[in-house]
C-alpha cells in the first residue's frame, strides 16, 4: 500500500532537490572555466580555448606531476591490492576472536585522521631519509590503501563456501593452488572495487603529501594546491577537470567490470 | 579434519599486511603520542600549554564550533535528502543517488577550488547576483567562516546521506502505512514512527560527520584564507614554519583521542565497518 503523495512530501522533495542542486553545482563549474579564453579564472568570454589544456600538457612542471601522480597511484594500488587481499584471506582462516582484535589494527589507517598520519610519517621519514622520495610516498599510500582493499575483499569472501575449498583439496590441490584458483577468483570483485578506492585515494591525496614531499616528488594534488594558493593560472582548472575525469573514468570502469561480473554469475 | 587444520594454519598470509601496518603506521603514530609527553622535556607541559594559552584555546573553540555547525547543517540536509531518496521510486532513486555520489567521489581539492571560483569577490555567484540586481556590493563569502562552512557542509552532506539512507531503507514501510491507516497524519507518522526508527542511523551519521570535521585540513585552509584556523591547519602550518614538535604532537594526540572516543560511542549505535564507506 503506497501512501498518497502529500503536501508534506512535496515540500520535502522541493527542498531536497535544492540541496541536490547545491551538491552538484561545483562539478559543473570547473569544466567550463578550464576552457576559458582569458588569462585569469573566469568563464569563457568570447569563445572556447584550449590554451590552458596546452599549458597543462606542455609545461614540464604540470606534465611531470601528472605522470608522477599516475605512476605513484598505480604502484601503491597494486601493493595495497596484494597486501589487502592476502590479509582478507588470512583473516577468514583465523579464530574469530583473534580476527576481531587484529582487524582493528588493519583498520587503523582509516580511523586515524590523515593530519596525524602525515605528522607521524614526517617524523620517522627525516632520519630514514625518506622525505621527498617515491619510496616514501608509495609506502604511505600503500598503507592507507590496504584497509580499503581489506574491507571490500573481506565482504566478498564472507559469502565464500568452505566446501569449495574442501572439494579442491580433496581432489589434490595444494594450499597455493587453492588460493590462486579457488579463493582469489571468488574474492576478485571485492579486490577490484577495493583497488579502485585505493587508486582514487592515492590520486586525490594531498594532506600527507604536504608533509612528506617538497620539490623532487611533486604530484598533481600538490601542484593544484600550490596553484590554488597562487591563484592566477587557469591551468589549475584544466588540472582539476582532468582529476575529475580520471576519477569518474575509473568509477565507470568499475561499474562496467561489476556488470560483467554479475552477468557471468546469472 | 583436514580443513580445520588448514583453517588454523592459513592465517599467516595476513602477516605481511599486519606487519607493514604495525611497523609503518602504528609505530609512527604511537611515536607521535610519545613525543607529546617527552618533547622538549618529559611531562605534561605541552598539554598545560594547550589548556592555558589563549591561542590554543581559540583554535580549539574554532575547530569545535565549525565542526558542530557543519555537522548540524550537513546531517539535517542529509536527512532530508536521504528521506526523499528513500521515498522515491526505484528508477528515480538511482538517479538521485548518483547526484549524491558524484560530489562524494570528487577530489576535495577540486571541490575547494570550485568553491573559490564560485564564491570569490569577483566570482561567479557575486557577478550573477549583481547582474540580476539583487545586490549592489559583492558579498564577502571567501576567506572567512562563511566560505569554510559552505565548503565543509558541501563536503559532508554525502557522508551524512549515505549511512542515513541505508538505515532508512531498512525501515519497514508497512509500519508507516499502518500508522496512516490508524488515523495518524503525515507529521505524526514522521514524528512518532519514522524518526524514532531512523535514530540509530542518525546518531551514527552525526558522529561520523563530526569526526571527519575535526581533522579536516584542505577546505578550511583553502577557503578560510588563513583567517579561520582549525587544528589540522595549525599542525601543518606549525610544522612547516615554527617546528614546535611538542605542541604539534600534543594537538595531534588530543585530536586522535577525541576521534577515538567518538568512534567508541558510535559503535554503540551502528556497525563501525559501515562508517568507512565500505559498502
Amino acid at each position: 500500500m503506497r501512501a498518497r503523495p502529500s503536501g508534506w512530501l512535496l515540500a520535502a522533495r522541493i527542498a531536497a532537490f535544492g540541496v541536490l542542486a547545491f551538491l552538484i553545482l561545483p562539478a559543473f563549474i570547473v569544466v567550463p572555466v578550464s576552457f576559458t579564453d582569458t588569462d585569469y579564472l573566469s568563464l569563457p568570454q568570447d569563445h572556447l580555448s584550449l590554451s590552458h589544456w596546452q599549458t597543462l600538457f606542455q609545461t614540464p612542471m604540470w606534465r611531470n606531476s601528472l605522470v608522477q601522480s599516475f605512476a605513484v597511484a598505480v604502484a601503491s594500488t597494486l601493493l595495497s591490492a596484494l597486501f589487502g587481499s592476502l590479509a582478507a584471506v588470512g583473516f577468514m582462516r583465523m579464530k574469530p576472536s583473534m580476527a576481531a582484535k587484529l582487524r582493528l589494527v588493519l583498520l587503523l589507517p582509516l580511523i586515524v585522521p590523515t593530519i596525524v598520519a602525515g605528522l607521524a610519517w614526517y617524523w620517522v621519514y627525516i632520519p630514514l631519509r625518506l622525505l621527498d622520495t617515491y619510496f616514501g610516498v608509495i609506502l604511505a599510500h600503500t598503507v592507507a590503501g590496504i584497509p580499503l582493499v581489506f574491507v571490500t575483499a573481506s565482504s566478498a569472501l564472507a559469502a565464500f563456501d568452505p566446501r569449495l575449498e574442501q572439494a579442491a583439496r580433496s581432489m589434490g590441490a595444494g594450499q597455493v593452488r587453492v588460493l590462486r584458483q579457488v579463493i582469489l577468483p571468488f574474492a576478485m570483485p571485492g579486490i577490484l572495487s577495493g583497488a579502485v578506492f585505493a587508486f582514487i585515494a592515492s590520486w586525490d591525496e594531498v594532506v600527507v603529501l604536504l608533509f612528506i614531499t617538497s620539490r623532487n616528488v611533486y604530484l598533481l594534488p600538490r601542484a593544484i594546491w600550490d596553484g590554488i594558493n597562487d591563484n592566477v593560472d587557469p591551468a589549475v582548472a584544466a588540472a582539476a577537470t582532468l582529476m575529475i575525469s580520471v576519477t569518474v573514468g575509473i568509477l565507470l570502469l568499475q561499474q562496467l567490470l561489476s556488470r560483467r561480473e554479475n552477468g557471468k554469475a546469472s | 579434519m583436514l580443513t580445520r587444520r588448514s583453517a588454523r594454519q592459513g592465517g599467516f598470509v595476513a602477516l605481511p599486511a599486519l606487519l607493514l601496518i604495525a611497523v609503518c603506521f602504528v609505530l609512527p603514530v604511537g611515536n607521535v603520542l610519545r613525543l607529546s609527553f617527552t618533547e622538549p622535556v618529559p611531562g605534561f607541559e605541552n598539554y598545560v600549554h594547550l589548556a592555558t594559552e589563549s591561542l590554543y584555546i581559540r583554535i580549539a573553540i574554532t575547530t569545535l564550533r565549525i565542526s558542530v555547525l557543519t555537522t548540524v547543517v550537513a546531517v539535517g540536509l542529509g536527512y532530508l535528502v536521504a528521506y526523499v531518496i528513500a521515498q522515491a521510486s526505484p528508477g528515480l532513486r538511482s538517479w538521485l543517488l548518483l547526484v549524491v555520489l558524484i560530489p562524494f567521489w570528487m577530489s576535495v581539492l577540486v571541490r575547494a577550488f570550485a568553491w573559490i571560483l564560485l564564491l570569490q569577490r569577483e566570482g561567479l555567484l557575486n557577478s550573477a547576483l549583481m547582474s540580476l540586481g539583487l545586490i549592489q556590493q559583492p558579498l564577502s563569502l571567501l576567506r572567512n567562516e562563511t566560505g569554510v562552512l559552505i565548503g565543509m557542509v558541501h563536503y559532508m552532506i554525502p557522508y551524512a546521506t549515505l549511512p542515513l539512507l541505508s538505515s532508512m531503507l531498512a525501515i519497514d514501510s508497512r509500519l508507516m502505512a499502518a500508522a496512516r491507516a490508524c488515523g495518524a497524519g503525515p507529521i505524526r507518522t514522521m514524528w512518532r514512527i519514522f524518526l524514532p526508527l531512523s535514530l540509530p542511523g542518525l546518531a551514527g551519521a552525526t558522529i561520523l560527520v563530526f569526526v571527519l570535521n575535526l581533522g579536516f585540513l584542505v577546505t578550511p585552509a583553502l577557503l578560510g584564507g588563513g583567517k579561520v584556523i582549525m587544528v589540522a591547519q595549525y599542525i601543518q602550518f606549525g610544522i612547516n614554519e615554527t617546528l614546535n614538535w611538542g605542541i604539534a604532537t600534543a594537538l595531534a594526540t588530543s585530536l586522535l583521542a577525541l576521534v577515538l572516543i567518538s568512534l567508541v560511542v558510535a559503535s554503540r549505535f551502528i556497525r563501525t565497518e559501515t562508517l568507512f564507506g565500505a559498502a
